[in-house]
């Protein structure tokens, strides 16, 4: 089940784009550089990473900013969608050790979740996206890599934030759910 | 709420295409968009995007919220060039004609003027085309031609469950959002960044928990009606491929590669008036 694309992972990957999309929404403005904000559909883009694994986290990520820039926004900017899917298939790879659905999200996993989620963005926004900047629209290089580096603080910040907060939350509900059959034996 | 584009059915030829007919003409639209950056060839792109958005019948005030949003989001971008590399254009094209100095750092030259138009016009004619790709193709129809030109129907579902449930999941958003405010949390920019993010941990909690339980429920369905059980399924809205679509989509790939021959003539894709 794990590794294959079930029911479960359709459904999932399905309504996790349109939590993404409807995400867009909000943004919270970083003023410094224009066109970046903080954006909590990322640390949503993370939780569903994390919680279904790469497949799903990265059509989550591809499907989820091109459908939702082309509908807010009226464009595509697709050096910025592949990136998208690399946060959420790097992050989704780790899904057996996060142990989120079995309860288990706790210290040593949350660490873990941080960490991989602060490499995969930074190989995604401080790599991929200004190179695919730089490659396909001839960029100033300065100007993409200023761009990347702080979508990279503010995915960070925000994943570390919201992201754990969702995981944990999440993780505590399901082990809760499960020790009903403990306390009732007893 | 902010207004998205979304499906109108106004019964001229191009809503009567296939899905994927339109969604080859959005890909290869952008991508030759993307890869080139000979103006002569753009401007017609624009032209061409431009006739489409009308000949659909796609009203503007339908997309005028939309457009507005990036004509500001487009100016900040073309500033934020010049202000991180004056001199760009003149590293591109190998030339300097100087038109007005500012500064020692800032001068504007011509050929910084035509590599941002460039950047313009690129943005330019992938806004009609998405337009006209978003407010002509019908969801269902589209998620069910996918799956005809050989994608595998669980990916075209999970599509077709995306395009479903952005609605739904729309109306949870701003039912939690309005209880919220009526609790006293701000969302507005009136809070300070640290308390926003409190805030939207607010909203987005109980947001994501229902998903859950949705993501949950639909799959319980989907399995009860022996979902995944046979390599093929059929499908209500779907719709062959008519000459129409076919010829539609060799015009478009014949555009396409046109438009990259002219591009490409020079040796690079860098269309240069300078020398």
């Amino acid at each position: 089940m794990k590794n294959k694309f079930g029911i479960k992972e359709v459904v999932a990957t399905g309504i996790g784009v349109a939590l993404f999309i409807v995400l867009t929404e909000i943004q919270i403005p970083l003023v410094i550089v224009p066109n970046t904000a903080l954006q909590p559909r990322m640390a949503v883009l993370a939780f569903l990473s994390a919680v279904f694994g790469p497949v799903v986290g990265g059509i989550v990520g591809f499907l989820g900013h091109a459908l939702g820039d082309a509908l807010f926004y009226g464009s595509v900017w697709w050096s910025w969608v592949f990136p998208e899917a690399v946060v959420g298939a790097l992050i989704g790879l780790f899904v057996k050790k996060y142990a989120i659905k079995e309860g288990g999200f706790t210290g040593k996993n949350i660490a873990l979740f941080n960490i991989v989620q602060v490499v995969a963005n930074a190989i995604a926004w401080i790599i991929v996206a200004p190179v695919l900047d730089i490659v396909i629209y001839a960029e100033p290089a300065n100007k993409v890599f200023a761009q990347g580096a702080l979508a990279f603080l503010g995915n960070i910040v925000i994943i570390a934030i919201l992201g754990t907060l969702l995981a944990v939350g999440y993780s505590k509900i399901f082990a809760k759910s499960g020790s009903l059959e403990k306390e009732d034996a007893e | 709420m902010k207004k998205m584009l979304s499906y109108n059915d106004k019964g001229t030829w191009i809503h009567s295409l296939c899905g994927v007919t339109k969604l080859v003409y959005f890909l290869l639209w952008t991508i030759t968009a993307m890869i080139c950056y000979d103006i002569r060839v753009l401007a017609v792109m624009v032209v061409v995007s431009i006739l489409a958005f009308i000949v659909s019948k796609t009203s503007f005030d339908e997309v005028k919220g939309v457009f507005v949003f990036i004509l500001v989001f487009l100016t900040i971008n073309l500033l934020a060039i010049f202000l991180f590399a004056p001199e760009h254009g003149s590293e591109l094209y190998g030339t300097k004609h100087v038109l007005l100095t500012l500064t020692n750092k800032y001068v504007v030259t011509k050929e910084q003027l035509f590599y941002e138009a460039n950047v313009f016009i690129k943005y330019i004619v992938i806004v009609p085309a998405v337009f006209t790709f978003m407010t002509t193709t019908n969801p269902s129809e589209f998620a069910a031609s996918l799956n005809r030109v050989g994608i595998g129907y669980k990916g075209g579902y999970s599509l077709a469950l995306a395009l479903r449930y952005i609605p739904d999941v729309q109306a949870d958003f701003t039912k939690i959002r309005n209880s919220q405010a009526a609790r006293g949390i701000e969302m507005s920019k009136k809070a300070s960044i640290m308390d926003r993010i409190k805030h939207t941990a607010a909203i987005i909690f109980p947001l994501i928990f229902t998903s859950m339980d949705r993501i949950d429920v639909v799959s319980n369905a989907m399995e009860l009606r022996c979902f995944g059980k046979h390599k093929k399924r059929t499908w209500y809205m779907g719709r062959p491929l008519k000459p129409l679509d076919i010829t539609v989509m060799v015009l478009t790939v014949a555009a396409m590669c046109i438009a990259l021959f002219i591009t490409f003539s020079n040796g690079s894709r860098f269309y240069n008036p300078f020398i």
